[in-house]
């Protein structure tokens, strides 16, 4: 078939998927694929002179398919290439999207997926963790007994600023503030602590490097600031201060620190697969730890801008809340999503 | 070979053809992104500060929001553009073709900070330098691709065109170099389009314009016009 006539007997097929495409293309990304034969009829496909047939869009889209391929095959001109070539990847886009519902995307997350990858990554969470609360603890137990080992972490100024933060004759215990400058706090944390959370999964990029970097320096500098607090006699206000938002910043930062590793170990250990595969699958498999670290410090960050630093709260609350919020954290990870729900 | 077309085989069984993008146009679309950026900010910065020091809370929000953000929310919900890629006519999508989802977009993103390192993009540019899909950190680890999007030029699909046989008998590729040649006619200037139909002077025994109309004409009946 010449070209001119192959354009003659199919350009209304390919006028009217056109029409579909811009019809298909919500800009809200919701999927109307169920109603596909409730466009309008011009929006249904003419073929080549037979009865008006309603396709529906995955069928339309095989018929285009189908055009381009005889057209390269035919050595058709390169502009109706080029027009088909548009037209079957513009409907490829709207056939393969993904037609996610959020709501139920959250859901399916809070209550199966982040548990789960937890406990799937156990490994890497678990030496993640080691990382982290080694230095922190072996920190905290070093100054107590050594207690100028403080200063080989932080110079003079920086603890002498941690320990007027705490000091328990201060009126607002942790950073000193009114209570409207909550919400500015809550912004600085939100800004800082995630920031650096997704510093931590990145760099793990460098086989890991990164990670293992900022998961041991925070422990170290967690430690020595709750150390040296101990050791002065600041520990009640400074548990007072931290108890809330503990589970949650601590379990946020080792849980970057497990997906900075997956990544940098998937380059140094690929396994049987190329190192770029290898990447790209241990990046799509710690997306939802990745979330999980969103969502842990931006928690992390509401408590402790509105809760852990309100000073007319009692010690004793405090302190339980912050137990409670431990057992809730760990109970979710250990419990939730063992079974899965249809 | 140096060829900035990607050829995407799909379960239909077809190869879609996709022009990825350079880096010079991808840098271009990223300084657009941090001049909106930066307006945006600077404009949040007055209005917030107003507020006081609750504004500033407000303020480091919506700048954390627009660092890490910015590019993941107008890829998700604006078909895999920012406001740069609109402007430079590109696009963000997975690597099969398929537009870019949150997970990918949120990846390639983040791995700004490494494409960063150690300032200016150093290592983005390397990696987009010895990579055939100019793909940066960000793009391999979340498996994406820019591509260009150019604009949409209908189709014309003309019929009242007069028709000639060619002289001699042309093979395949001969037919479809003479019809691109005829649809790339509006592309050039007349004075190239002379000079290049002058070339087969000896076979279609026209000159200048003539040659111009001839070729036009046997292009027309390659195509099948009567």
């Amino acid at each position: 078939m010449k070209q001119a006539a192959f354009e003659s007997r199919y350009q209304a097929t390919w006028l009217a998927f056109e029409k579909r495409l811009s019809i298909e293309l919500p800009r809200s990304g919701k999927s109307n694929h169920g109603d596909d034969r409730e466009l309008e009829p011009e929006a249904g496909l003419k073929s080549g002179g037979a009865d008006e047939v309603d396709f529906s869009f995955s069928e339309a889209y095989r018929l285009i398919c189908n055009h381009y391929a005889l057209a390269q095959q035919r050595g058709y001109s390169l502009s109706l290439l080029d027009y088909l070539n548009d037209l079957s990847m513009r409907g490829h886009g709207v056939l393969y999207r993904s037609k996610v519902n959020f709501r139920y995307r959250l859901i399916q997350f809070l209550l199966f997926d982040f548990p789960q990858a937890v406990r799937e990554e156990w490994k890497l969470v678990l030496s993640a963790g080691l990382l982290f609360y080694i230095p922190l603890i072996g920190m905290v137990v070093g100054i107590s007994v050594f207690p100028e080992l403080a200063y080989s972490v932080f110079s003079p100024e920086q603890i002498s600023s941690i320990e007027t933060m705490y000091d328990p004759s201060a009126e607002h215990i942790g950073r000193e503030r009114e209570s409207e400058t909550d919400l500015a706090m809550f912004g600085f944390y939100i800004r800082n602590n995630i920031g650096i959370g997704f510093q931590t999964v990145v760099t793990g990029i460098i086989g890991g490097a990164g990670s293992l970097f900022y998961l041991i320096y925070n422990g170290l500098s967690i430690g020595t600031a709750a150390g040296h607090l101990i050791q002065l006699g600041y520990h009640r206000p400074f548990i007072g201060f931290v108890a809330g938002h503990s589970a949650f910043e601590l379990t946020g930062i080792v849980f970057a620190g497990a997906a900075g590793l997956k990544i940098g170990f998937s380059l140094l250990f690929p396994g049987r697969l190329r190192r770029l595969s290898s990447l790209t699958r241990a990046v799509a498999e710690s997306v939802t730890l990745i979330y999980g670290v969103i969502l842990m410090l931006l928690i992390a960050a509401f408590v402790e801008a509105f809760w852990s630093s309100n000073g007319s709260i009692d010690f004793t609350v405090k302190v339980s809340v912050g137990v409670g919020t431990w057992c809730i954290v760990l109970c979710y990870f250990i419990l939730l999503g063992r079974r899965r729900e249809t | 070979m140096l060829d900035t077309r990607y050829s995407m085989e799909t379960p239909e069984g077809i190869a879609l053809q996709l022009t990825v993008a350079g880096p010079g146009v991808r840098g271009l679309a990223f300084l657009v992104d941090l001049l909106i950026r930066g307006v945006v900010q600077l404009l949040l910065a007055l209005l917030f500060g107003v507020l006081g020091i609750a504004g500033y809370g407000l303020f480091a929000i919506s700048m954390f929001a627009m660092e890490w953000f910015y590019p993941v929310l107008f890829e998700v919900f604006w078909d895999g553009q920012t406001p740069g890629k609109r402007l430079m006519e590109l696009k963000v999508v997975n690597d099969n073709a398929t537009p870019v989802t949150w997970s990918s977009s949120v990846v390639r993103n983040l791995f700004r900070v490494v494409d960063f390192m150690p300032l200016l993009y150093i290592t983005g540019l390397v990696s987009l330098c010895v990579n055939s899909q100019f793909k940066r950190i960000g793009d391999l680890a979340a498996g994406t691709l820019v591509i260009y999007n150019s604009p949409r030029k209908p189709m014309q699909f003309d019929s009242d065109a007069s028709a000639r046989l060619s002289p001699i008998p042309l093979d395949l590729q001969e037919q479809q170099t003479i019809v691109s040649f005829s649809e790339r006619l509006p592309q050039l200037s007349p004075q190239r389009n002379r000079e290049l139909a002058n070339i087969l002077q000896p076979i279609i025994a026209e000159k200048d314009q003539q040659a111009v109309d001839a070729l036009v004409e046997i292009a027309n009946g390659i195509r099948g016009k009567q």
